[in-house]
């Protein structure tokens, strides 16, 4: 039995050194971090990429915007990714940090845009909110009678007497997520922009009741998981979720938008800009790091083609709302010129 | 006389006596009711947590596929650069195969039928066999997602169009590949032997699989002969002062430190400091053998306890040297012991997500890895992103892959039962 063990000791060594020794020094496949939201249409890409082409498919990583970010300014060389993907655009911080670590020629390449929505359970009635009308249901503080004061509200209801009669149940993202940074710009400080005792505040007063969302109950932290919010509203028609558009688009069936300002999302009025809560979405890639790790030049311009996403292309496949024509001209030049991007120096 | 006697035996009336005894009856089978009751409870819920995953998974067993005629003409195809040649019409040929005198509106909405990697598929079946340039070629092509859902039903054809993911010519198109008896559901091998990919219909786990086993190799390699070494002298050679005790006590610590710990540690020390590859195997390893470590080594000190003191004292008085006598008669005897132990251990490490998440070993690769340095993924991180996949099919595979988990973690823990019963002895 003694010398079984020596064995399979022995074996497992030998098997784990000999599997070592392959690993080439350089890097053969691109690397890429980043937020969770162009997690899929950059999955998407790499997959296309690694089938169409003789290159090694990408390993895409997603760590949220602001982890990738971190990563990604770590340094230039191999052992650095040399994409991040993000749900907002780089924070002078980031770039700061990106700069200090030698990361000093970086290319913004805006992809598309991504649709929020807002939706409930297909046996629920049909809904069309104001996003005055979704600040007063999920902020902390609302403004009553002129006064600013902590959130009354648990019914629809009592917001307005056209909505129905109905609890506020709202499930949404967590504060670490990209997608609860863009409700908050883009629904809960448009929205408190409507009140005028608010607007009235002073302005690090004001950020912080346009910023902060209820935590007495009506307003639940769902988690990072989108299809863990889907199944809770099938279980109860009454409750609201909010998550990205994709995943309302896999669940028509069981699934209906609430209609926000009067229009409910689709690819059109995303695109067109009419449905009021869509996001830029970008990458972030090394100059540096072009033409040296093998593929990467292939893999950006692959990313940009017109089949991937250009209108029609396999990117809006997935749920990514297209560029204008110009916008996607000019996404390709800049990255032909492998230009750096300026707007904090 | 009478009355002393029974005062003796009892100094309560019978009446009372009898009552206290039904009483403690009582108590008896309450105690026993309890019992019974937290194993119907535990049982009850570890069959709705398995009775939910087959529910939910058992449709990602099978897998609906067309068979589809594709015709490799020598025009679409050069025998001599067969990577670069034109697939797309290759697989565009085939579909007009399946739809017979149908318009071309049609042929475009079936042509969403084949999952969307169909010209790589055919490509490399050509490149497999070239001699097929010139003639047909027969392939069973999986369907992609939404028809997939349709054929199991998991799709409702009676909904109204607008609350479907597919439109009435879609499933119209659908309908007549249907009727010529093309579409099969056969098991999904796939599922095992494919890697990831964003499509469902052709995403598998044999990339998690292999990483896993990377995985586990590295753990065992470490964690093994470092757990019994160090076991060995704590056990056999180390004297019993404060310093002994403090690693002791340490180890104890370190068995219930939370497994996110070591991979906040991983990431900052093997990642950081030593420079190693995100996302590999080989530091996913490294950082589970932290988490087994410290269970290989108390499971090995209490088999080395157990191993009675006669065999020591005999070997000892036999003239053998504390060397021979451990490594002879001590380690061997508690070996069994051990087996059991670091197998229950790895099996801890198979299931282990939170570590993996920090070190990058939840990255979407199309490709199992090729060895120990190679980015990768392993079970349960790969079960973690599938389920943030916003594609129907994933939510049944999601569960499909947590029930390859607990098969893996079954068997290993019934191979731990097996060493045990099989070779444990007694004295």
């Amino acid at each position: 039995m003694k010398s079984a063990l020596y064995a399979g000791v022995a074996l497992a060594v030998v098997a784990a050194l000999g599997t070592t020794a392959v690993q080439a020094q350089s890097r053969d496949q691109i690397r890429i971090v980043g937020s969770s939201t162009v997690f899929p249409y950059t999955q998407a890409v790499a997959e296309q990429f690694g089938s169409s082409t003789e290159f090694s498919a990408p390993v895409v990583e997603s760590t949220g915007t602001g982890g990738g970010m971190q990563i990604f300014c770590d340094g230039v060389g191999a052992e650095f990714p040399d994409i991040t993907g993000a749900s907002r655009a780089m924070t002078e911080g980031e770039y700061d940090s990106c700069i200090a670590n030698g990361v000093d020629s970086i290319n913004e390449v805006l992809i598309g845009f991504d649709g929020l929505s807002v939706a409930h359970a297909q046996s629920g009635p049909d809904m069309d909110l104001t996003k005055a009308q979704l600040f007063q249901a999920l902020a902390a503080e609302v403004e009553v009678d002129g006064e600013v004061v902590a959130n009354p509200y648990t019914n629809w209801s009592e917001i307005d007497s056209s909505l129905p009669d109905m609890a506020i149940t709202v499930f949404g993202p967590p504060p670490t997520s990209g997608t609860r940074d863009a409700f908050v710009e883009l629904v809960m400080e448009e929205g408190c922009g409507e009140f005028e005792a608010i607007t009235a505040l002073e302005e690090d007063r004001m950020e912080e009741v346009c910023q902060r969302m209820r935590q007495d109950g009506p307003f639940v932290e769902a988690g990072e998981n989108d299809n863990l919010i889907v199944q809770r509203l099938n279980s109860d028609d009454t409750a609201v979720g909010i998550f990205g558009y994709s995943f309302l688009y896999e669940n028509q069936d069981t699934l209906k938008a609430v209609a926000v300002e009067g229009v409910s999302p689709s690819a059109e009025t995303i695109a067109d800009g009419s449905y009021g809560i869509s996001r830029p979405l970008f990458f972030y890639v090394k100059n540096d790091h072009m033409g040296v790790i093998p593929g990467l030049t292939e893999f950006v311009t692959e990313y940009v083609s017109e089949a991937s996403f250009g209108p029609g292309g396999y990117l809006e496949e997935r749920g990514l709302i297209p560029l204008s024509d110009e916008e996607r001209d000019q996404t390709r030049a800049n990255i032909e010129e492998g230009a750096h991007f300026t707007r904090y120096e | 006389m009478t009355d002393t006697s029974a005062v003796s035996v009892s100094d309560r009336p019978a009446d009372v006596a009898a009552r206290l005894r039904k009483k403690r009856y009582a108590a008896d089978r309450r105690l026993r009711a309890y019992g019974i009751g937290a194993i119907t409870v535990a049982v009850g819920l570890l069959g709705i947590l398995i009775a939910t995953l087959v529910l939910g998974g058992y449709q990602a067993f099978t897998q609906t596929h067309v068979r589809v005629t594709f015709p490799i003409s020598t025009q679409n195809v050069d025998a001599d650069d067969l990577r670069g040649s034109n697939w797309r019409a290759v697989v565009t040929e085939g579909v007009e195969n399946l739809f017979p005198g149908q318009s071309e509106e049609v042929r475009g909405l079936g042509a969403r039928i084949l999952t969307n990697n169909t010209q790589f598929f055919v490509r490399d079946a050509v490149i497999a066999n070239p001699s097929l340039v010139g003639e047909t070629l027969v392939l069973e092509v999986p369907a992609s997602d939404p028809y997939d859902q349709l054929n199991k039903g998991v799709l409702d054809r009676d909904l109204p169009e607008n609350r479907r993911r597919l439109t009435d010519e879609q499933i119209a198109a659908y309908d007549i590949v249907e009727e010529q008896g093309l579409v099969s559901r056969p098991f999904n091998w796939a599922l095992f032997f494919n890697a990831d990919s964003r499509f469902p219909e052709i995403a598998g786990l044999s990339g998690a699989i292999v990483g896993s086993f990377y995985a586990l190799m590295i753990c065992f390699v470490i964690s093994f002969p470092v757990g019994i070494a160090a076991a060995i002298y704590l056990e056999e050679f180390a004297p019993r002062n404060r310093y002994t005790d403090i690693i002791e006590v340490n180890i104890n610590n370190l068995a219930a430190v939370p497994s996110i710990v070591f991979g906040l540690l991983g990431l900052a020390v093997f990642l950081q400091i030593f420079g190693l590859p995100r996302s590999a195997p080989l530091v996913g390893g490294m950082v589970l053998s932290l988490m087994t470590l410290p269970t290989i080594i108390i499971v090995t000190r209490n088999a080395l306890k157990s191993v009675p003191p006669s065999i020591r004292e005999a070997a000892l008085g036999m003239g053998a040297s504390k060397h021979q006598v451990i490594m002879h008669h001590v380690l061997p005897l508690a070996l069994p012991g051990i087996l059991t132990g670091t197998i229950i251990g790895l099996a801890q490490a198979l299931g282990e997500t939170a570590p993996l998440l920090l070190i990058g070993m939840n990255s979407f690769i199309t490709s199992p890895p090729g060895g120990v340095m190679e980015a990768s993924t392993a079970l349960p991180t790969q079960i973690f992103i599938w389920a943030d996949s916003p594609e129907r099919g994933f939510v049944a595979r999601t569960s499909a892959a947590i029930l390859v988990l607990l098969g893996f973690l079954i068997t290993m823990n019934a191979i731990a039962i097996f060493l045990r019963q099989r070779l444990e002895r007694t004295w």
